[in-house]
């Protein structure tokens, strides 16, 4: 365990940003993202929840795939490399750690997606404990420990310092060189934190959510209930929930004429678009409740059944927060077991 | 708020309206979401505070399609959207059984963690009856207060005013909570130069993630199939470059609704990363204000909009050169 004091952040970040990019949390025209951290970056730790999930650094919104140009007569396709330089994404939070299991669930399943797997193997991430945890959090629902995140390297911010604690081969490796920064600590402070950390979350209202019911083996039940229909009506259509959230993995692939060649790139999808799987036969979803099933079917139901009972929800509470409707997972979950108890 | 109560399960139990359009309670203190309420027994669910926000206008266009009248409860702002609707053929009048409902302005729940407070138990002072101009929130990091006007939407603070455009009754008083003018901020962005002024929309759009919320939210935006939906693009509605195109998207959205946006500010209220939206449609509402005399969208059902209107006294294409 060692520790280093937040007047020197920035020293750290200089020196980890000297050999490798760096992405944390920035503030940009009032909102905080992860970004690429530089001088004039407006670094905001203290931020409890990025607008976006930090799951940009693996899987970025949009990206390309290839470009295929034409020689001649005949055709050259070139594919973006891949990412090959080793890069720190740092104060990602537990949640959004377990968040990256989600995905790599996915990614990392036979066939393997080499953009992603690329990432993940040069990326690495120092997370930091949730020091207030708020009302729209979750984690625990998910087995998520707000205060103990499970990253290469778990870091507390108490009082006047940064504790840290290198967990993986990657974190020792990081820790090594950033030596120089950081002294040695004990552990006292930091299992303090971890208990007041606990005691918050205990009080916080939707932290002892049940997810009776919600299982691999519940399709047929909770796919024919007739609850979705009231459910969704609120629902704008937007893609505001998939697209803050750090466990949505959904993507389309498309082809850009550039005019003297052809970009294919992929960008995140929304289950709640309209065009979402859309085939040349049309769209096997043609309603905005089916739609609005889908996300907490597959989170709740499809995802466990295909990953030994795992959920796809990290309970990060950003769709509580965000959605233009007031609607999110929470509430579904509450509908669902309210009409249980009524029945 | 017992009295919208009792008064939508009278007419849903007199067979006036079939069904309710309102708000119903959150499971925060925060979150309440648009609602509809088919008997009277729903309805101990309904809420209306300072935290309904949503234009429920937006809605009556489904609303619209249903078997049977639907009783929707509207603020001030939110009639004019209505009217604007009604004059775009995209709401049925005849459908609509208006309340008029008070406002004393609406709150924006980002403006009150803005101010450090998290954790939020419960707030007092954010009940449409209250005349609190201080909101109390109980939070599990102690007791903490906020003034009500710090956390009223932008729009709130720029309030068209108490009248309501069209309704069949009104229920409630509202609460005068203009302190700016509306048009400050454009001028203050007009008078930037262009490098700054492109700077500004730089910083603000490059924060976009394509979620549509904007759009979808707006009643302006009625389209059945939006141009941006359209699968024969090369581009995605969807996919988040921090390009000219993204820029475009907002840009001819803004444009889109021109002549038509009454400025109810959905847009900026349900925008994700805080873009203030809202000033995009204003610059032109101010710039019509200017070219064809005093506007205001959703006015009236009525009369002609001055971008869809010819007269002899029209700003000649030239304006653009001279203006500048």
């Amino acid at each position: 365990m060692y520790k280093i004091a937040k007047e020197n952040l920035s020293a750290l970040f200089r020196l980890i940003a000297d050999s490798q990019e760096l992405y944390l949390p920035v503030k940009t025209a009032g909102q905080v993202n992860f970004a690429a951290w530089s001088e004039e970056a407006e670094v905001a730790l203290d931020t409890l929840k990025s607008v976006k999930s930090p799951k940009d650094a693996f899987f970025p919104q949009s990206e390309g795939l290839y470009t295929v140009r034409r020689e001649g007569k005949k055709m050259k396709v070139e594919p973006e490399e891949l990412k090959s330089q080793d890069f720190v994404v740092f104060g990602m939070k537990a949640c959004d750690v377990k968040g990256l299991e989600v995905l790599d669930n996915v990614f990392l399943a036979d066939p393997i997606d080499t953009f992603y797997a690329a990432r993940r193997e040069h990326g690495t991430i120092v997370a930091l404990a949730c020091h207030e945890p708020e009302e729209s959090c979750f984690c625990k629902v998910f087995g998520v420990d707000a205060a103990d995140p499970a990253a290469d390297v778990a870091a507390w911010m108490i009082g006047e310092d940064l504790y840290w604690k290198a967990l993986t081969e990657k974190g020792e490796a990081l820790t090594k060189k950033v030596k120089e920064l950081l002294s040695d600590a004990d552990e006292t402070a930091v299992e303090a934190e971890k208990e007041a950390i606990r005691g918050i979350a205990e009080k916080l209202p939707y932290m002892n959510l049940s997810l009776d019911g919600w299982n691999g083996d519940a399709l047929s039940e909770k796919f024919d209930d007739k609850l979705w229909e009231e459910l969704y009506k609120p629902c704008l259509a937007c893609g505001t929930c998939t697209f803050v959230c750090p466990t949505c993995q959904c993507y389309d692939i498309k082809d850009y004429n550039t005019g003297n060649s052809v970009s294919r790139y992929r960008c995140w999808d929304s289950c709640m678009y309209s065009d979402f799987t859309m085939m040349a036969h049309g769209n096997n979803r043609t309603s905005q409740m089916q739609r609005f099933r889908q996300r907490f079917m597959h989170k709740l139901v499809y995802y466990p059944a295909n990953n030994d009972g795992m959920y796809s929800c990290v309970g990060c509470g950003r769709c509580v927060e965000k959605c233009p409707a007031s609607l999110n997972i929470v509430k579904v979950i509450k509908a669902f077991q309210k009409q249980g108890g009524e029945r | 708020m017992q009295e919208l109560i009792n008064r939508a399960k009278e007419m849903l139990d007199d067979g006036t309206v079939a069904r309710v359009l309102g708000w119903k309670a959150g499971d925060l203190p925060y979150n309440p979401e648009p609602a509809y309420f088919e008997d009277a027994e729903s309805l101990k669910d309904f809420v209306y505070n300072g935290f309904c926000g949503a234009n429920l206008s937006k809605y009556m266009i489904e609303a619209s399609k249903l078997e049977g009248k639907t009783l929707v409860f509207l603020k001030p702002c939110d009639t004019y959207s209505f009217n604007q609707l009604i004059k775009e053929h995209r709401v049925d009048r005849e459908k609509a059984y208006i309340i008029g409902v008070g406002c004393k302005g609406k709150l924006d729940i980002e403006k009150i963690r803005a101010q450090g407070i998290k954790g939020i138990e419960s707030i007092e002072g954010a009940e449409i009856t209250d005349d609190a101009d201080t909101l109390k929130v109980q939070t599990i990091y102690g007791e903490k207060s906020c003034a009500y006007a710090d956390a009223m939407l932008e729009r709130c603070h720029v309030c068209k005013g108490k009248e309501h455009k069209i309704y069949d009754e009104q229920i409630g008083e509202s609460k005068e909570t203009k302190d700016g003018e509306r048009f400050d901020e454009v001028a203050r962005i007009e008078a930037m130069a262009p490098a700054e002024k492109f700077a500004f929309f730089q910083k603000e759009l490059s924060k976009c993630i394509r979620c549509n919320a904007c759009r979808n939210v707006c009643p302006a935006c009625s389209c059945r199939k939006c141009v941006f939906d359209s699968n024969k693009f090369d581009s995605a509605q969807k996919a988040n470059v921090d390009s000219f195109e993204e820029k475009m998207f907002h840009i001819i959205r803004a444009f889109h609704v021109a002549g038509r946006c009454t400025d109810c500010g959905e847009c900026s209220r349900v925008c994700p990363q805080g873009i203030p939206l809202h000033l995009f449609n204003r610059k032109f509402i101010k710039d019509i204000d200017e070219l064809y005399g005093e506007y205001q969208a959703g006015d009236d059902t009525e009369s002609k909009a001055p971008l869809t209107n010819y007269t002899f006294e029209d700003a000649e294409p030239s304006i653009v050169g001279k203006r500048g």
